[in-house]
């Protein structure tokens, strides 16, 4: 009987991602494009090695460490909704945290895939993997990465699968495990990210990275770039489903990353001022990413463009009428992400490498199957994220359940105005 | 009770359960990986012979021994250069590529000779390791070569998150190539940029290999793992000097056992001025530079 209702969950499942209109099939297509070119650049990279990135003996960490990075902060700030949600039982974020979930799960999917891309030695991944390998547990914290950045997938896949099979069983979910699992969830969400800012900041040869200051504004960044995406998905979702996502909740997770930008912005200048006025051997990397030393200066307009965004998104997000205007909601959005994606990608990276421990300038930029790859690891990532949402929606929507089979209905019934009435580009929210 | 199909059910269920435990369990422990220093005695020989094996047929070579070697008792390594006698002349670097079978294409040092200003003093930041004038050395500049520390408390031995490097009785740091996974951990946490990776198929044409391997130390690396200086493990633990110290033309290089007290490099350390490279990250290297005059 259980066995038989899962086979039409699944059945059905399949049914409703493989049912969409010509935008959704557009939009898979062009991802699965993108997976597609990723995997051939992937395949050039496993033949020729790492030799076809950018990545040489002084910068031995690129592309693929930034992207990695940046997503756990993305998978972590799924935090910033459930806390909230569950904890405070702040309705309008309520019926939204299941979206941070499954992008938390999106995000550390890409992050597991952006690690293994940067490996030199795939085939042994498994050295990693006790009984078959030896993790070297507590001594690395890249070992502590791995065990975390795994829990924390565990736990927020059994939440959102649970949740949404008993929303297609129409049965009520397990409170218990529920309640365990997200009250797990919050403090590993902080967690991922303390291990992912401790593994830079453990290394005293690298003095850029060896600052205590890191893991905090790792978390504050963190719960910038993650809502930020949050907030372009939950306006395509209301766009583009019947699913009723109040203004009011968006302009709260807007106030709450003016917060988190304020502690962001913050801590960088805590960490710049101790840098410039007390004039150490390692102001050498805050100066190559800001100035440029040496004749040195690819990293400076990025470094610039990231603070300029920050700032903006900052400035657009304080003040209630710019953070409830979606025009500038949406500009202020794509600002911190591409700040946040600056600061905490290639810009947290390359000024840690950059001059390398003898002193020694190279100059990185990703190579073309470099982008390639990362590319289509974002692609799988948009993939896992669009399919997940294509069969949660309708479920939380009680349309695709046990009895019904949503992809027999039409995906916008006519008779919800409401929710054409917020286009995600548009001044009409307000 | 043989009647019921529930429980003629249960039972062939809990038979196919064990027959899927066993074969998971067989296929479990004939994947589980282990390094070499794991393997008993017997079974690391059988894999060193296969290694050999492998090498003299990649190579074309009769001529290949691959060795394991152990530390000996009451020797522990160290390294001792006197800058004030090096010239910059790299012949150091070019012996070790050699003794070591280090790629050629791409190039590998494990050593790297940094030209510095006497005004300056010893300042890694303006050093230049890409130097090239017609005679050294030149006035007014001085040599830092560099290669791994041998570090007490190694920053790069810590990080690795499958311990497929570690630090050997005898002092020397070593990496086990068929255990690395190349995720280039400890290169980011060596404050000596000691640690080289592999980026490209190691190129090593068999003419120049040299045959005399050790199974930690120079026998020939595959793509995608790190490597670095061992002081030249295949040699020191026969008794014989590193290829850099022997290469040297102005005797800079000096090498012994910290542990004996009549050793060359015990002199140095007991008599001569002596720094250690960013002596504050505590590393405490095994490497010591000095100034002999």
């Amino acid at each position: 009987m259980r066995f038989h209702l899962f086979a039409r969950f699944f059945v059905g499942s399949a049914r409703v991602v493989t049912r969409g209109n010509a935008l959704y099939w557009g939009w898979v297509a062009f991802l699965l494009a993108l997976v597609a070119s990723g995997a051939l650049a992937y395949a050039d990279q496993l033949q020729a090695g790492l030799s076809v990135t950018a990545m040489r003996d002084p910068v031995s960490w690129g592309f693929y460490i930034g992207n990695f990075t940046f997503l756990v902060g993305v998978a972590a700030a799924a935090v910033v909704l459930v806390i909230p949600a569950y904890i405070y039982k702040w309705g309008p974020i309520r019926e939204i945290a299941i979206f941070g979930e499954l992008l938390a799960v999106s995000a550390i999917v890409m992050c597991l895939l952006f690690v293994f891309v940067d490996i030199g030695r795939p085939d042994r991944f498994w050295h990693l993997l006790p009984p078959f390998g030896i993790l070297n547990f507590p001594s690395s914290l890249l070992a502590w990465d791995v065990l975390v950045l795994n829990l924390y997938f565990v736990v927020n896949f059994v939440v959102v699968t649970h949740l949404v099979y008993c929303g297609f069983a129409r049965r009520d979910y397990n409170h218990k495990l529920v309640w365990t699992l997200v009250l797990l969830s919050v403090p590993m969400a902080v967690s991922i990210h303390t291990v992912t800012a401790f593994l830079y900041n453990g290394l005293a040869a690298r003095p850029y990275w060896n600052a205590s200051i890191l893991a905090p504004q790792f978390l504050a960044s963190a719960f910038c770039s993650g809502p930020a995406i949050l907030l372009f998905v939950l306006q395509l979702l209301r766009r583009f489903t019947s699913f009723r996502i109040r203004n009011e909740a968006i302009w709260k997770i807007a106030e709450l990353m003016a917060y988190a930008m304020f502690l962001n912005l913050f801590l960088h200048g805590a960490e710049i001022f101790k840098e410039y006025y007390s004039d150490t051997h390692h102001l050498l990397h805050t100066r190559y990413l800001y100035e440029g030393v040496g004749g040195h200066h690819a990293l400076q307009p990025y470094a610039w463009a990231a603070v300029v965004l920050n700032v903006t998104a900052f400035i657009l997000f304080i003040i209630p009428r710019t953070r409830r205007n979606f025009v500038t909601l949406n500009l202020g959005c794509a600002a911190i992400y591409l700040g946040v994606y600056i600061e905490k990608g290639m810009g947290l990276i390359l000024p840690g490498l950059t001059p390398d421990t003898l002193g020694e300038i190279y100059s990185y930029s990703p190579t073309l199957t470099e982008i390639r790859v990362a590319a289509g690891i974002f692609a799988v990532g948009f993939l896992v994220f669009t399919l997940m949402l294509k069969v949660a929606v309708p479920i939380a929507l009680g349309r695709f359940h046990v009895d019904a089979d949503p992809a027999r209905e039409p995906v916008r019934p006519p008779s919800e105005p409401e929710a054409e009435a917020v286009p995600p580009a548009t001044a009409a929210g307000t | 009770m043989s009647g019921d199909p529930t429980d003629r059910r249960s039972f062939l269920r809990q038979v196919a359960g064990t027959a899927v435990g066993a074969v998971a369990t067989g296929l479990l422990s004939s994947c589980v990986g282990e390094r070499l220093r794991d393997l008993p005695w017997d079974e690391a020989r059988r894999r060193l012979a296969r290694l050999e094996a492998e090498t003299r047929a990649r190579f074309g070579r009769e001529d290949v021994t691959l060795s394991a070697q152990e530390a000996q008792p009451g020797v522990v390594f160290g390294y001792a250069l006197d800058l004030s006698r090096c010239i910059g002349c790299r012949r150091c670097v070019y012996a070790c590529v050699k003794e070591n079978n280090q790629s050629r294409t791409p190039q590998i040092h494990w050593i790297k000779v940094l030209q510095m200003d006497k005004r300056r003093g010893i300042d890694l930041v303006h050093a230049d390791a890409y130097y090239n004038p017609a005679f050294v050395p030149e006035d007014g500049r001085f040599y830092v070569p560099v290669q791994c520390q041998q570090c007490d408390n190694a920053p790069c031995t810590k990080v690795c998150p499958v311990r497929a490097t570690w630090q050997e009785p005898d002092g020397i740091v070593v990496v086990d190539y068929d255990w690395c996974i190349g995720c280039r951990y400890c290169m980011a946490a060596c404050p000596y940029g000691a640690r080289h990776f592999n980026w490209a198929e190691p190129g090593l044409p068999a003419g120049e290999l040299n045959p005399n391997l050790h199974v930690l130390g120079n026998r020939p690396r595959p793509m995608g793992v790190v490597e670095k200086c061992t002081f030249c493990i295949q040699r020191t633990r026969q008794g014989r000097y590193p290829a850099c110290v022997e290469a040297c033309p102005v005797g800079a290089r000096k090498f012994g056992n910290l542990l004996d007290p009549d050793s060359e490099v015990r002199y140095v350390i007991e008599h001569k001025r002596v720094l250690i490279l960013k002596e504050e990250l505590n590393t405490m290297p095994k490497f010591f530079y000095f100034y002999g005059t």
